[in-house]
């Protein structure tokens, strides 16, 4: 399986602390990558010819919840060639400071389609990607504050004096 | 223009407004958009051009933003496919179809199915894309300068949404396609229909082909127009007839043989080349074209399973699986599926609790699509631009979701 495969290149290529924690019981298995190893991570299995992960499905921006002052990022990756998906999630604790975003390594080096997909983490997250070529707001206004799918996000009273009613 | 976020953070956007300040005397900023017909909805395009050469092509999207990742924390499973419909509002039924394919594969019920409730989804969902394809060819006739296919095509995609009005209630936005089932089944003399309709529109589109397709005017505005070539639409994530326009046969339909396609007979269309070159504007233009022909092939046999093998009986009942309360186990679930525009797919994370998913989001195929379109329109004419962009066909309610 495609998993255990992945697993085990892994490993050898970048020693066993590369992978934090895994998810084997689910539907879809995932494994939980250390988050400063994510973009070597995805340009090995990208370039591998034995996994050939070379197209980016989508990629998520995830707040665990208030409770878990914890966000992360799910990467689901497929190969067109050899047909098969996976899994990627990197997590990171953070206490809600605006001033101290949770940040994670861009991987838009290696998957063009991640350059928008983290631009959309950091508009509705804020969630920081080191290394993104252009990083700002693409669904709100530049202007705008906070982040409106963290969990414990408040809907502004009002934007450019307009107010905003529920 | 500044928001309260600390300034470490701000590092692209003071990079966007210095290359803004920094265009030289030679060269414009023009605006193209959000209010253009030619952009296909809300979409804002900064170009920056010298003379009638663009040299980069700055998208600005968000106008059409309806929240719908956080509208879905606050809804059940149910109550979030009428807001699928409002993401690719043209092609409704292909959205509720994947989504409902999702929350049904973390219910673990996917294969209890009846066969008659996949044969109609599917043929409600081929009848949808052929009305999203009839709106793409006939607005990027009308964005070339020919007026008439828009007419025809507006005409035929009108006896399509009469028959998905028909069956059920709504013009546009069905929500048609529920947990487990359907809303309901199709009325009778639904299959007489479909029938009469693809013997009225198979004629329709040798028509539309002799008028379009191979008009030598439309081929000399979009052959060899906006060449994207296969590795550059892999690595941008672009999927549908953006990814076999550039000579792929890949199609979810067939990869993941997902509901009862591995039952059907249909080709794979891709771009061939018959004029101009592989990821040309004509190219996936034509990707569309064949694809409504083989849709109308997929409709003929579910139209055939629906009168003979899978009839209409008295006990049937569409919504005899629908869960009165949809309660996933804990889990992610990453569920795709194709849409007219390419790869849909709904990311979920269920809490186990209940029966609200605790984050969805959607990966809409024209999001991807149109992120390639810097990339590919550099040193373009702005009229090649707007041809550029008629060819990728984008929602903007997708987009932006």
């Amino acid at each position: 399986m495609i998993f255990d495969t992945v697993k085990q290149l892994l490993i050898e290529k970048f020693g066993p602390e590369v992978i934090i924690a895994e998810e084997p019981n689910q539907k879809q298995p995932a494994l939980i990558i250390k988050s400063d190893l994510i973009a070597d991570v995805c340009l090995f299995l990208r370039d591998h010819p034995e996994t050939w992960f070379d197209f980016l499905s989508c990629l998520s921006g995830v707040d665990y919840g208030i409770e878990q002052q914890k966000f992360g990022v799910v990467y689901h990756l497929a190969s067109i060639i050899k047909n098969h998906q996976l899994v990627l999630k990197v997590v990171q604790e953070n206490n809600r400071d605006e001033e101290n975003l949770p940040t994670f390594k861009s991987i838009s080096s290696v998957y063009k389609a991640a350059e928008w997909h983290e631009r959309e983490a950091f508009d509705m997250l804020g969630i920081f990607f080191e290394n993104h070529p252009d990083l700002r707001r693409i669904l709100l206004p530049d202007d705008w504050d906070g982040f409106p799918l963290r969990k414990d996000y408040k809907t502004a009273e009002q934007y450019h004096n307009i107010k905003i009613d529920l | 223009m500044q928001n309260t976020l600390s300034h470490k953070y701000q590092d692209g956007l003071i990079a966007y407004q210095n290359k803004i300040k920094a265009v030289t005397a030679e060269e414009m900023v023009l605006n193209l958009g959000p209010q253009h017909p030619s952009t296909h909805g809300v979409l804002r395009l900064e170009l920056i051009t010298d003379g009638e050469i663009v040299k980069e092509v700055i998208p600005h999207i968000g106008y059409l933003h309806r929240c719908f990742e956080k509208h879905g924390e606050a809804l059940n499973y149910a109550q979030i496919i009428p807001y699928t419909d409002r993401m690719d509002y043209l092609a409704s039924m292909n959205n509720n179809h994947a989504f409902v394919m999702g929350v049904e594969k973390m219910l673990g019920i996917e294969n209890d199915i009846p066969k008659r409730v996949e044969y109609i989804r599917v043929l409600v969902c081929e009848l949808n894309r052929i009305a999203s394809h009839l709106i793409a060819i006939g607005t990027y006739g009308i964005d070339i300068g020919a007026f008439t296919p828009f007419l025809w095509c507006f005409r035929d995609r009108e006896h399509i949404m009469n028959m998905l009005e028909w069956a059920s209630g709504a013009r546009m936005l069905y929500n048609y396609i529920w947990v487990g089932g359907l809303f309901y089944d199709v009325p009778v003399g639904f299959e007489d229909r479909c029938r009469e309709f693809v013997n009225y529109f198979k004629p329709k589109m040798k028509e539309l082909n002799e008028l379009l397709t191979d008009n030598q005017i439309f081929i000399s505005r979009t052959a060899n127009v906006g060449i994207l070539p296969l590795d550059v639409a892999i690595n941008y994530g672009c999927s549908g007839p953006m990814l076999r326009g550039s000579g792929l046969k890949y199609d979810l339909r067939r990869v993941d043989e997902y509901s009862v396609y591995p039952e059907i007979e249909f080709e794979v269309a891709y771009a061939k080349a018959e004029v101009g070159s592989i990821g040309d504007c004509w190219n996936r233009y034509k990707v569309r074209i064949v694809e409504i022909e083989e849709s109308l092939k997929i409709i003929e046999q579910c139209v055939e399973k629906l009168t003979k093998e899978h009839k209409r009986t008295k006990e049937f009942d569409p919504r005899a699986l629908c869960p009165k309360k949809v309660v996933p186990k804990a889990q992610d679930f990453y569920c795709r599926a194709e849409n007219p525009k390419g790869e849909v797919g709904f990311y979920f994370i269920a809490d186990g609790r209940s029966d609200k998913p605790f984050r969805i989001k959607s990966r809409g195929p024209s999001f991807c699509n149109l992120s390639v379109l810097p990339e590919i329109s550099k040193n373009v004419m702005i009229a090649d631009l707007v041809a550029i962009i008629g060819s990728l066909d984008i929602v903007l309610g997708e987009v932006d979701r």
